[in-house]
């Protein structure tokens, strides 16, 4: 046992692996959405680009998912890959398909979904990154201080993507248009601490869901006015990924990402 | 600085393979012999595109790659071979210059057929085995033959060549981790690996092209050799790949498919079975296990994306 786990009370030890799972599960997911596109992004610089990002998604992921080993939840490979979906408490959002069509065929992936997808999801890392760097759970505040650097590049790769394809040809805004509609239908629960709001938000791990939320519509709005464009309206969740609730794509994508790990999840891969 | 416009078309040569032959640089503003340039031209879109669609058969296992460690290892493998096609694709894009050509062009002669990428690319991926494999003996051959262009004599080929050799050291680095991982583990892991190694071993043998032309009717190692861009012959590299490779491989109990393998002291080679070549003919006209799969997939997610660099191009103008 840590000396953090140590001296933290039962139910501070639940706020805090709660929250974890869905910081991990989130990027971890986000990551493996993001890989599906390596060598089929639009262009060659862009793949290049997004997959340094994917990358960086990865690594904060594998940084939660120690912690969670840290505190003795099991190894931090089982947990990213041997989860059930009902156990997850990654967003909806971070479980979408990319567009129609299984990454080993030919795929029609939509740039349009994944530009807007990855700005919203990212400017909301983000200031869920920066609430984090105050956080009463010391480990996070390191991993939020790691993590900063690498997002604000995130944020401005996608914002940049997000102003010129909303300013470019009727087809290219229409696209954007309709993708941002489709996000937003998932964005509730991308705020939401799930059914362990009180305990996360009572012990000062990280701000509560109404600031983040506001941080998130503050950092927007600048993008949006300049486009004229209405701030998204965050509906109520349908599903609540955070409470274990999924829809069919998340179990499509833990089947993929975990089929070779569970040929032997004791060997050494 | 000598005055080539004041040259006949002889001395012009005769000045350019004098420079060559001492070791000089040509760039990518120099006179340049015609042929040399469309030989530069095929050898650099080849390896560029080649790049850029071996970024496919890997690119199969990165979602599935089996740890945290292993997915991001594998995603920044990939990632720099994308990066090596764009590096490439740069230094190709300069020589089609005076022919009015760009990079959309390259991917339409990818597209029509006319431009083919590396043989080796047209195989296909059965297991994550194959996933270390192509890191460890793929990249490893690419190893071979990428550093017998160091010295290149077109100096942005081999400027760009520098830093794809030092990156491809990782590549064959990462992949020898993954395969000693397999190698030490569980029988069915080893397993995975032997039979890995059953399936690519004629396409390694095949990846540094036929002996010569007698073998397949064509080989562009004559005129690369002449203008100074590569040392060595195909033959010669794929000793050098046995040399190095063949202690590896069997240091991880590993068996290599190929019974008349051995190495002739008298002779100083290694022989062994030719792979078949009418296959690798068949491959390198784009009928090989994947060929087809791999180019509907770039043509494919090609067309999908269209009206993303329709809408950047209207920004731009």
């Amino acid at each position: 046992m840590s000396n953090v786990e140590k001296m933290m009370s039962t139910e501070e030890k639940k706020a805090v692996e709660t929250l974890l799972f869905q910081l991990a599960d989130d990027d971890f997911l986000f990551s493996y959405c993001g890989s599906e596109w390596l060598g089929l992004a639009p262009h060659i610089e862009e793949d290049v680009a997004s997959s340094s990002i994917t990358q960086d998604s990865m690594g904060h992921a594998a940084m939660y998912y120690k912690l969670l080993e840290d505190l003795g939840l099991g190894k931090a490979d089982d947990l990213a890959h041997l989860r059930p979906a009902e156990e997850r408490k990654n967003s909806v959002l971070t479980e979408r398909i990319n567009g129609d069509g299984y990454y080993m065929d030919t795929p029609q992936y939509d740039w349009a979904y994944t530009v807007v997808r990855s700005y919203f999801y990212t400017q909301a890392k983000r200031a869920k990154i920066n609430s984090l760097k105050e956080s009463t759970f010391e480990p996070l505040r390191e991993v939020a201080v790691k993590a900063s650097m690498e997002l604000y590049y995130h944020v401005m790769h996608w914002k940049l993507w997000f102003e010129q394809l909303l300013s470019s040809t009727e087809e290219a805004k229409a696209k954007m248009i309709s993708a941002i509609e489709l996000v937003v239908a998932d964005i509730g629960d991308l705020f939401s601490y799930g059914e362990q709001k009180e305990l996360i938000e009572r012990f000062g791990l990280i701000d509560s869901e109404e600031k983040i939320q506001n941080a998130w519509l503050e950092a927007l709005r600048p993008t949006f006015e300049k486009l004229k464009l209405d701030l998204p309206i965050v509906p109520e969740p349908k599903l609540n990924g955070r409470n274990g609730q999924h829809t069919d794509e998340l179990q499509a994508a833990i089947d993929t990402l975990s089929e070779v790990y569970r040929l032997d999840t004791a060997t050494n891969w | 600085m000598v005055m080539m416009t004041a040259m006949t078309a002889d001395e012009k040569m005769e000045y350019f393979m004098e420079r060559i032959e001492s070791g000089d640089k040509i760039q990518a503003d120099d006179w340049m012999p015609e042929e040399y340039r469309q030989t530069l031209i095929k050898l650099i879109s080849m390896h560029g595109i080649s790049e850029i669609m071996g970024a496919l058969p890997e690119k199969e296992w990165v979602p599935k790659a089996p740890s945290l460690y292993r997915k991001l290892g594998i995603m920044a493998k990939v990632q720099d071979e994308m990066g090596h096609g764009q590096l490439l694709l740069r230094v190709a894009e300069d020589l089609m210059k005076p022919y009015g050509k760009t990079r959309g062009d390259i991917m339409q002669d990818l597209f029509n057929e006319d431009l083919k990428f590396h043989n080796v690319f047209h195989m296909e991926t059965k297991t994550w085995a194959d996933a270390g494999l192509i890191g460890w003996l793929v990249d490893g051959a690419a190893i071979i033959t990428q550093t017998n262009m160091l010295d290149a004599s077109y100096g942005p080929y081999a400027k760009a060549l520098q830093r794809i050799c030092a990156e491809e050291v990782f590549h064959a680095q990462h992949g020898e981790s993954i395969i000693m991982a397999l190698a030490e583990g569980t029988e069915e892991q080893k397993a995975m690996v032997q039979d890995a190694l059953n399936r690519w071993w004629p396409a390694l043998l095949m990846f540094f092209g036929p002996p010569s032309k007698a073998t397949t009717g064509a080989s562009k190692q004559e005129a690369t050799i002449k203008y100074r861009i590569r040392k060595n012959t195909n033959e010669e590299l794929r000793q050098s790949f046995l040399d190095k490779y063949i202690p590896r491989i069997l240091s991880l109990s590993l068996t290599i498919p190929d019974d008349t393998l051995h190495f002739d002291q008298e002779k100083n080679h290694w022989v062994y079975q030719q792979p078949d070549w009418s296959e690798f003919k068949k491959i390198i006209k784009n009928n090989g296990p994947k060929s087809q799969a791999r180019l509907n997939l770039r043509r494919s997610s090609y067309e999908n994306n269209a009206w993303v660099r329709e809408a950047l191009s209207a920004i731009v103008e």
